[in-house]
């Protein structure tokens, strides 16, 4: 699936991954492809993203994410 | 007539203000460079947040957010005043003092005359200019155009929320300079506070609303959301004034240097028919002498 994440000043990540967690509101989020559509609030946390090339991951401080058709995007 | 002298000293002046003001124009041109970019990167952000909302806007009527749509009565004004910190860029900056003005003596003829408009002024110029008239100006957030970013910006949304939300102002409306393209700004001013829900009808059919999940509701969501898209745009509307300033600038700055090279040709015309009219006088002097000798 195609992951991005948008901040105001730039795209901080474009790409394909397989597994994304993102800090949910209550608690963690694990979105795997085909998740069903959803948008959610995040919290304080950090944000990882698997992908064939290994994990990366993000520190946010709060924000949304929505997910449709195995694309994920993520504003923070 | 001038003498050469006097005229040679005023080319010299002349050609060096041209260099002056062909390196700023030079300088701006790549500042508005920089500047459009960053309008252009704060634009993917920008449509989804709005395309969420769109998603979102059956619930938009919801009791819990009234607090950012309801129209209260208007006794307390905020007017974000977005000029630039330096000069030199036209009439840039007095288009927005001048329509500050007007609003304040037209709009809020009232709440001006209480004392109950303030101005948070964003930029060096707007602020002291603003503060000459004797306005209630708030310059906390002055400097932040010095270096922009978001979250300067959204530091700045956030205290002008909080005191909407706990009732120091009951509108806030923002006046700047929109960013059409190089030579042309579009003077605006915008309620942002409180938010005017989005055109429901002919677009928002258009807008395919999908079966998401919402985590955890609908309403919670547009907590975070509405505030976050007032911030945002905020945060455009810096970005807009400030690619607009050095667009305005590079205008000013080209139709000086024309300027300079117009005066330049007329100067060096004057010298040279001073300098001529210095030969023929002498010549007429050592012939007038040769004369005078031979007689």
């Amino acid at each position: 699936m195609k992951v991005e994440i948008l901040t105001p000043d730039k795209t901080l990540f474009s790409g394909d991954a397989d597994v994304v967690t993102v800090p949910g509101i209550n608690g963690s989020l694990q979105i795997l492809e085909n998740h069903a559509p959803m948008i959610a609030n995040l919290k304080k946390g950090s944000l990882s993203i698997k992908s064939k090339d290994g994990k990366q991951q993000f520190d946010v401080t709060g924000g949304l994410v929505e997910v449709l058709k195995n694309n994920v995007i993520v504003l923070v | 007539m001038p003498s050469q002298k006097e005229i040679r000293s005023r080319i010299s002046s002349t050609i060096s203000t041209q260099q002056i003001t062909k390196a700023m124009k030079l300088v701006s041109a790549t500042k508005l460079r920089k500047a459009s970019d960053a309008i252009v990167r704060m634009r993917p952000y920008a449509e989804k947040l709005k395309g969420i909302m769109a998603n979102l806007q059956d619930s938009i009527e919801d009791p819990q957010l009234a607090v950012y749509f309801q129209t209260r009565e208007v006794k307390n004004v905020l007017l974000v005043v977005i000029t630039s910190d330096r000069g030199l860029c036209g009439a840039f900056n007095s288009n927005v003092i001048k329509r500050t003005r007007q609003i304040l003596t037209e709009k809020y003829a009232e709440q001006s005359k209480s004392g109950n408009v303030t101005l948070l002024c964003i930029g060096k110029k707007g602020a002291e200019f603003m503060r000459k008239l004797k306005y209630n100006v708030d310059a906390t957030y002055m400097q932040t155009l010095t270096v922009l970013d978001a979250e300067k910006a959204f530091e700045l949304g956030e205290h002008v929320l909080q005191s909407f939300r706990n009732g120091t102002y009951d509108q806030v409306e923002v006046v700047f300079n929109q960013f059409k393209n190089a030579a042309t700004q579009i003077l605006t001013n915008e309620v942002i506070l409180p938010v005017t829900p989005q055109v429901k009808s002919v677009d928002a059919k258009k807008v395919m609303v999908n079966d998401y999940l919402f985590e955890p509701n609908k309403v919670q969501i547009l907590q975070d959301l509405i505030p976050r898209s007032v911030k945002t745009q905020i945060y455009r509307a810096m970005l807009d004034s400030l690619a607009s300033e050095h667009g305005a600038r590079m205008v000013a700055m080209d139709k000086a240097t024309e300027n300079a090279g117009e005066l330049l040709f007329s100067l060096r015309l004057a010298y040279n028919q001073a300098r001529q009219a210095a030969i023929t006088r002498e010549i007429s002097e050592i012939v007038g002498g040769v004369a005078a000798l031979e007689g």
